[in-house]
């Protein structure tokens, strides 16, 4: 079985990448090889963690949150006292999403997340992080020049708008809740989830702009 | 401690780079590494605490340099040795040398989706009452300790306001050394840009951590 899979996983990437990803290609590949060997891990499992992440967890996820919200005022009002249960309600719990807290943006205030000590982010609304969001220049900069940070998103908010940034240094994960654009009234909830990206439940980005 | 890891405020990495239409890996081995990782978490040999830590203690420059997942992998080896899983000879020679240690479990393809839906909740009961409401001015304590925080030195010995009692969790600074979890309140405290950054500060900018119930003093 391991032989198979390492057939279907290994072979034949890489060759137009560089170095240091061809080194750790090198080094996963005898990583997973010598735990498989022992016993520790299955292949099978590795296979079934990616494809959630790949095909089940991910950002419209957290849409479906934010739609929701825009749309049932009981759901927004749950969602403020008790993010957790009321996200767990839509289907979405489990790792890195145990203890939920929602960020309402208002016409003062603009939130933005970040974790500047590792990558703590909602998994189970918004999936796997981007890099930037894992890397030095986002973790840095988000909490003493955000609107810097916003700017190169192609975000610019007025002058006067408060930001607040939210550092994740505790176990809980926030979800922004963006402000619903105008001119949406009669949108649906699926219309509605199409409206918000990733992004905008981060913070680098608002609802129905593309970035 | 004060690793590379604890980056707020830091300047010179550049602007920040969103790439368009992301794709959630950008090799295979980024993919193996998520899956090894999540599995040898599963081994329940160690805490997230501690693996946190384990990516703090990557040298300075190494981490700097290293994709996030080069991180995961680098401190995975750590733990995969000190904890008697696999030896870094045997994963240099890509061959089994030696018989590892008993996981508590090993995680197989039909358990996958119970552990990721279950997840690892971190809260946990305290006798005590909460020291601070909403509200309260507190003054974060400054310490530079070696081991494990998640206060950051942006935040340290600083002046704010607590907005909210999260409840009670794991004292990461304990659990990452095998301490013990020793849950603490939470609380959610809020800074000006002011009062970290001083002159210059954005008007506009408050910042918030999540602060452990240790961490805090009041004003």
């Amino acid at each position: 079985m391991s032989e198979d899979h390492h057939h279907d996983h290994h072979h034949g990437h890489d060759h137009h990448h560089d170095n240091r990803y061809s080194d750790m290609q090198a080094r996963v590949r005898a990583l997973e090889t010598v735990l498989t060997e022992k016993g520790l891990i299955d292949p099978g499992a590795i296979d079934a963690i990616v494809e959630t992440y790949e095909t089940k967890i991910g950002p419209r996820n957290g849409a479906h949150v934010v739609a929701k919200a825009w749309s049932d005022p009981e759901f927004a009002d749950w969602l403020k006292r008790d993010a957790t249960a009321a996200i767990a309600s839509l289907g979405y719990s489990g790792r890195q999403g145990e203890h939920m807290r929602a960020v309402f943006n208002t016409p003062d205030t603009h939130n933005l997340v970040v974790c500047t000590l590792c990558s703590c982010y909602p998994w189970s609304v918004l999936g796997l992080p981007p890099v930037w969001y894992k890397a030095p220049a986002y973790r840095s900069r988000a909490v003493i020049d955000p609107r810097g940070v916003l700017a190169e998103f192609g975000l610019t908010l007025p002058h006067d708008k408060k930001i607040r940034v939210w550092d994740s240094t505790a176990e809980l994960r926030y979800l922004v809740i963006p402000e619903r654009p105008e001119g949406t009234g009669g949108m649906g909830e699926e219309e509605l989830a199409n409206l918000v990206s990733r992004d905008a439940m981060i913070g680098t980005a608002v609802a129905g702009v593309q970035p | 401690m004060n690793g590379p890891h604890d980056l707020g405020g830091q300047m010179g990495f550049g602007p920040v780079a969103p790439e368009k239409d992301e794709p959630y890996f950008h090799a295979e081995w980024e993919k193996r590494v998520l899956g090894i990782t999540l599995s040898c978490g599963a081994f329940g040999a160690w805490t997230i605490d501690e693996s946190r830590h384990a990516r703090e203690n990557i040298p300075p420059a190494d981490y700097l340099a290293a994709s996030y997942y080069e991180i995961w992998t680098r401190a995975l080896e750590v733990l995969l040795e000190r904890h008697g899983f696999a030896t870094k000879a045997e994963v240099d020679a890509g061959a089994r040398q030696m018989a590892p240690a008993t996981p508590k479990r090993v995680l197989k393809a039909d358990m996958v989706a119970d552990v990721l839906a279950r997840g690892g909740p971190c809260d946990r009961p305290v006798e005590t009452e909460p020291l601070f409401q909403p509200g309260d001015r507190v003054r974060t304590r400054n310490f530079n300790p070696e081991t494990h925080t998640r206060l950051p030195r942006y935040a340290r010995a600083k002046t704010g306001v607590v907005e909210a009692v999260q409840g009670s969790y794991v004292f990461p600074d304990d659990n990452a050394h095998d301490k013990g979890e020793n849950p603490q309140w939470v609380y959610t405290v809020v800074f000006d840009a002011a009062e970290i950054w001083g002159e210059g500060a954005d008007p506009t900018l408050t910042v918030s951590i999540d602060a452990w119930e240790s961490y805090l003093e009041r004003v």
